[in-house]
């Protein structure tokens, strides 16, 4: 059977040079950076050399960028660091209702404490509504929480306006780019946020290592208390082929950036065309264009999306629904319903996000695989209507 | 999440699929917003289950559940269908994931609405 690997959304392969790269820094240079013998100091050479590249790609300095286990710690450091080193200021935070569950979750856990938390409206496109985002603001709001593209739909916020509201109410402004990073061109500077959370695992690094970028002079209280790793900042022994690997793997990107896209996205409109011309009763969710270039989500009508994700694995095609970090929860998917999809559409709804490895023929496979089982599914589906033909179309030339 | 091979070849092949011009009870449960949507239509012949077909929007456990209690109750009494429960479905398709177990109930509330709207007919005339 075929494998085809259509959920890079969720997790990319570490790049083969890359863990070449890195080998070394497990078996031979596997000193403690912390440690203040010269299997130390080996080791601090590379976090070093590290925290320089990723600093660099970011626009930022060395002692702005902080290693951290991934995503989710650094959503959870942004967050509650600057709620709570804030919190003699006000008690008012501000993040977006199609955040990662890493911040919305932390949100919650925070209202539990004693703040409060407004989820700023987006529109049909998932778009943060900047008029209602400028309302929500209040004289005690301290932190802004906005994520820099959609893990699900992949629409990407307008984070210069939002910088330009956040600053002018002198709010700390945090922006997830998760998805982001090395696919969009990133400068912390410009347009101008506070925080910058990443992850090294969405762009062909290592898994369980991510960043978070703090503006130096910037206030935040620590959450993982311990050593003196991280400029006393985050406890914990560094991870150092992890973080060697995240930011070859970022340098890389940034490097292939433009290629990497324009491949990336021949394949997603060539997959949405398709989609579109030979399924009916197919919605894009998100925007048509304003979307990270390897994100295609569709809501297929009277199916749901479950069934559909274990059809096309049974053929080897691995996709998701809604999000790998809340697949296996019954509810749809917030964000699907935070753009005003019906439950029942949101049910239907699923995310193909391509890779710099998926080919032509993969993605033709899988329209051809995906209109087989909606067929199938379709035939099955009390809610198809009666009244119509349960048919699919036929490839059109190009 | 992981589903038993049983219920992956319920899914795949489901039995009695369909709907049925002639039935003598039909029942219905669930909704498009939870995700899951039962029919199942039975055909009686002396208060014996000749015939079952089914049509389910919603996940491969509920597709899986829906095939194995129509495929049970065929052949019984509508009395013995009465009788059939989830457990029994959840036993047949070697176990479900907790967060899916639901999909069996609706199962069995869907014969069971089907059954009992024979029996209401049955009984007016």
């Amino acid at each position: 059977m075929k494998k085809i690997y259509m959920d890079h959304a969720a997790t990319t392969p570490l790049d083969p040079e890359i863990f070449k790269e890195i080998m070394p820094y497990y078996t031979e240079v596997f000193g403690n950076a912390n440690s203040q013998h010269l299997f130390g100091r080996e080791s601090v050479v590379v976090v070093d050399r590290a925290r320089d590249i990723v600093a660099k790609c970011l626009g930022a300095k060395a002692n702005e960028i902080y290693f951290t286990s991934g995503g989710t710690e650094s959503d959870n450091w942004a967050i509650r660091g600057v709620a709570r080193a804030y919190a003699h200021k006000g008690k008012h935070l501000i993040i977006s209702a199609i955040e990662h569950p890493a911040m919305l979750t932390t949100a919650k856990e925070l209202i539990k404490e004693g703040f409060e938390v407004t989820f700023a409206e987006v529109d049909e496109y998932g778009f943060v509504d900047l008029e209602k985002l400028k309302k929500a603001i209040r004289k005690d709001t301290t932190f802004i929480g906005i994520m820099y593209a959609n893990n699900e739909i992949g629409t990407i916020q307008p984070i210069a306006e939002i910088s330009k509201i956040a600053q002018e109410h002198g709010i700390v402004f945090f922006t997830d780019a998760v998805q982001a990073a090395g696919v969009l061109n990133i400068d912390v500077k410009n347009p101008k946020v506070d925080m910058l959370s990443l992850s090294g695992h969405k762009f062909y690094g290592p898994k369980g290592v991510g960043v978070l970028y703090i503006r130096s002079g910037l206030r935040i209280d620590k959450i993982l208390t311990g050593g003196h790793q991280e400029r006393a900042m985050r406890g914990g022994t560094t991870n150092v082929p992890g973080v060697l690997g995240l930011a070859l793997a970022l340098e890389k990107a940034i490097k292939h950036l433009d290629e990497n896209n324009k491949y990336v996205t021949a394949l997603r409109d060539h997959f949405i065309h398709r989609v579109q011309t030979e399924i009916p009763h197919v919605i894009l969710n998100g925007h048509p264009t304003n979307r990270l270039p390897a994100n295609a989500n569709f809501a297929f009508r009277f199916i749901e999306g479950e069934s559909l994700l274990f059809s096309l694995d049974m053929h080897g095609i691995a996709i998701s629904s809604g999000s790998a970090c809340s697949s296996g929860s019954l509810e749809p998917s917030h964000v699907l319903l935070a753009i005003g999809l019906p439950e029942g559409t949101a049910h239907g709804s699923l995310r193909f996000s391509f890779g710099k490895h998926n080919t032509m023929e993969e993605v033709d496979y899988t329209v051809d695989r995906l209109k087989e089982i909606i067929v199938r599914l379709r035939d099955l589906s009390p809610i198809f209507p009666k009244t119509e033909k349960n048919v699919v179309f036929d490839k059109k030339a190009n | 999440m992981l589903y038993t091979e049983k219920v992956m070849e319920a899914f795949q092949n489901p039995k009695n699929v369909g709907d049925m011009e002639d039935y003598d009870g039909m029942g219905q449960t669930g909704s498009e917003a939870c995700g899951d949507i039962m029919q199942v239509f039975i055909k009686v012949e002396n208060d014996r289950i000749v015939d079952a077909k089914f049509k389910t929007y919603g996940c491969a456990a509920a597709i899986a559940s829906s095939s194995t209690a129509t495929e049970l109750i065929k052949g019984m009494t509508v009395e013995e269908a009465l009788q059939v429960t989830n457990k029994r479905v959840i036993e047949i398709l070697g176990g479900l994931p907790p967060q899916k177990v639901h999909c069996s109930v609706l199962a069995e509330e869907t014969i069971k609405a089907a059954i009992e709207d024979y029996i209401q007919k049955r009984d007016k005339k």
